[in-house]
């Protein structure tokens, strides 16, 4: 299929002559493919002279695609991720400066929030079009059933958690098989113990993973794996496979993003849920939420740049930018786009306009394989919580063979 | 008479063979030497003649450093290897079940054939397909295995999630297309055994294991010896089982060397790493295929 699509490119990008524009996706699946499609239909109305070919790739595969197309056959346009995925090919000199896009369509009013995530050495490689919360979906009956309060700080997060276990709820479901979800917990300890800046540091490969900063993060883990807090298992399951058990009412809480709200609406429990932010664990940390962004580049090799440009720029019309972010199930990083109306869109809103910082998610911050190598390790310390030396040793090394000594 | 007409017959074999041959040439041949190359060097995959952010070039010759750091810096490559030793050694185990399978079909009762192909279905399926099957059989909250154990009055088993049984469910796993193929392989060769010899074996008293241990399976060999290698090679190429089931997990515990380059090579931007352990799987592939080649032409020049 990859394959396929990648002849796709090659033929439509050599026939394209002015006025097409081509545009590599990773919008696949619902709902995510009538939001983009609704943007690109809203754009090619306003302007009819361009022709927009889009050519759309499985989420994942798009992963890799992306570094043979954007050396080989470069599209006009690219989807992509901001932070360090969109700085590795920022340092490749694979995307092109924006920065006049931004000036110009006015997004440096409109998107000042999430302009930090799209710049480096103070210009735009990109425009983002749409972001979203992480924090804590739990089912709000079972905790009314036991008279308990979302927690606010790290104790009363603790006794909730003992008090579900007592009854014979598994406080915490999570599926770890693909890694990333112990990433995200790894996250928010790290976010709220250290603060944000040393978060960066420590992505950015700055920090060892020995320094004993992080003593105090995997101390807070082990609070929570010991007693058993945790879905039992759950190296075997998938993120998907551990919504099971909080579907079924097996589980109480859930550290996910926000793309988990359409599968529990469908799976009819809707009403029964709810969303918290991650407690606080020290007082006078300041407040630092992951809200991964998504994003669009325009490659060195485009071919079309003028009409990409006019892609790019269209962010700032309020009516397509409220509807990309609003039907994928996403934020709008646009100001002005009217405010969401899923009543997790509009908490994860108001939570992420509180907060002091935005982090992009442990795979997005950090090198692509000193990422992964971490959440391994983290998997296997949320089972063998012992092997914490360990693991924090083999870390440290990894990150010396990536990043140099410090 | 044309230099054509004089040697149309011997030309003509290698102008058929010609586009095999070129694609051979291209897509097979030169891909492992420029794996090699590739493997003396270290380079993250993007344009070699390009710059990393720390300031290091894409491409650079490191001579054998990728070599030395997997043997003598990287537990996971001896976890990796140690785990294809043990997928070597214990797929073997589906060509004796294959064999005990081909002799209970290998009657004339009614439905039989229904039965023979219920029993191959397994190897026409996918293996992705057998992959996910299998994840949920051992879903050790929901999979039947647990309802089984419970049933007995144990503990579920978290086959894929620990570190020690995850090679060895997904090696179970494998035996379901295995076992299927080996079985395939034998109903074959049993139509090819020769009814005299089996009559002259029961006239001298061979029944049972006798009679399969010192009469029919000799017959088999032929059989035998392919059923050996398709599992032993499948076992080396293992791969698309380990992505759908664990994703070479619980903590890089299942994974194998093919996996391991994959993973290094397209996840970890690593490309001269990546090419070093393929290399290395292939030097091991080569001295297995150079033992099979040798026992394959001693065997023909002996039969002839």
């Amino acid at each position: 299929m990859k394959k396929l699509l990648t002849l796709v490119i090659l033929f439509t990008s050599t026939i394209a002559s002015a006025g097409t524009l081509v545009v590599n996706s990773n919008q696949s699946g619902e709902p995510s493919k009538s939001a983009f499609d609704a943007y690109v239909a809203a754009f090619s109305a306003a302007h009819p002279e361009v022709t927009v070919v889009v050519n759309e790739f499985e989420h994942e595969a798009y992963k890799t695609a992306i570094r043979n197309f954007l050396t080989a056959e470069a599209p006009d346009v690219a989807v992509w991720f901001a932070g360090n995925r969109m700085k590795f090919f920022v340092d490749q000199n694979l995307f092109q400066d924006v920065s006049d896009v931004w000036a110009d369509a006015g997004l440096n009013d409109s998107m000042a929030s999430t302009k930090g995530s799209l710049t480096v050495d103070g210009k735009q490689y990109g425009v983002p079009w749409g972001y979203y919360q992480w924090g804590v979906y739990y089912r709000k009956d079972l905790f009314d059933q036991l008279g308990l309060n979302a927690p606010r700080d790290w104790d009363e997060f603790k006794w909730v958690c003992a008090m579900l276990k007592k009854n014979g709820i598994t406080p915490i479901t999570i599926g770890t098989k693909f890694l990333w979800t112990a990433g995200g917990w790894f996250d928010y300890l790290n976010l709220r113990i250290n603060g944000y800046q040393f978060h960066m540091d420590l992505t950015a490969g700055k920090v060892s993973y020995e320094d004993p900063r992080l003593d105090a993060v995997f101390d807070h883990w082990r609070e929570l794996i010991d007693p058993g807090y945790f879905l039992e298992d759950h190296a075997s399951f998938s993120w998907q496979d551990a919504q099971a058990p909080q579907i079924n009412g097996e589980a109480a809480m859930y550290l996910i993003g926000n793309f988990y709200v359409p599968t529990f609406e469908a799976a009819g429990i809707g009403d029964q849920m709810d969303f918290f932010q991650f407690p606080t664990i020290y007082e006078g940390v300041g407040v630092a939420e992951d809200a991964p962004t998504d994003t669009m580049h325009i490659p060195s090799g485009a071919k079309n740049v003028e009409d990409a440009k006019k892609f790019l720029a269209f962010m700032s019309n309020k009516e397509a930018a409220t509807n990309w972010a609003k039907m994928g199930g996403m934020l709008s990083p646009n100001k002005y786009a009217d405010k969401p109306t899923n009543r997790f869109s509009i908490m994860g809103a108001k939570m992420l306009a509180a907060a002091d910082d935005i982090a992009q998610f442990w795979d997005r911050d950090a090198n692509p394989d000193m990422a992964g190598a971490a959440m391994e390790g983290f998997q296997e310390f949320m089972v063998k919580p012992d092997r914490e030396d360990k693991i924090r040793a083999r870390l440290e090394k990894e990150r010396a063979r990536i990043h140099g000594a410090l | 008479m044309t230099f054509w007409e004089r040697n149309q017959l011997k030309l003509a074999p290698f102008l058929f063979l010609a586009p095999a041959i070129f694609v051979f040439l291209v897509y097979v041949i030169y891909p492992i030497f420029d794996s090699i190359w590739v493997s003396f060097h270290e380079w993250n995959g993007m344009d070699k003649s390009g710059v990393r952010a720390n300031g290091n070039p894409n491409w650079e010759f490191v001579g054998l450093k990728n070599y030395i750091t997997l043997f003598t810096d990287d537990e996971e490559f001896y976890v990796s290897l140690f785990n294809n030793i043990r997928w070597l050694i214990f797929s073997l185990l589906a060509v004796p079940i294959g064999l005990a399978l081909a002799l209970f079909v290998n009657q004339r009762i009614l439905g039989i054939r229904y039965i023979k192909s219920l029993f191959y279905f397994p190897f026409v399926i996918n293996a992705v397909v057998i992959g996910v099957i299998f994840t949920w059989f051992y879903n050790p909250k929901y999979g039947i295995l647990s309802y089984v154990l419970n049933f007995f009055g144990l503990d579920p088993i978290p086959m894929l999630a620990d570190e020690n049984l995850a090679t060895y469910g997904i090696i179970i796993a494998s035996f379901f297309p295995g076992i299927a193929y080996t079985m395939i392989l034998y109903i074959t060769g049993l139509t090819g055994v020769s009814r005299e010899m089996v009559e002259a074996g029961r006239i001298d008293g061979a029944s049972g294991f006798t009679m399969l241990w010192h009469v029919i399976l000799p017959q088999l060999r032929p059989a035998t010896l392919i059923a050996i290698v398709v599992t032993l090679v499948g076992a080396l190429r293992a791969f698309d089982l380990i992505a759908v089931m664990t994703a070479g997990g619980p903590w890089g515990s299942s994974e194998v060397l093919a996996y391991k380059m994959y993973q290094e090579a397209l996840f970890n931007f690593r490309m001269g790493y990546g090419a070093a352990i393929a290399t290395i799987l292939f030097i091991i592939m080569d001295i297995y295929i150079a033992w099979f080649l040798y026992r394959l032409f001693k065997n023909e020049r002996s039969e002839k």
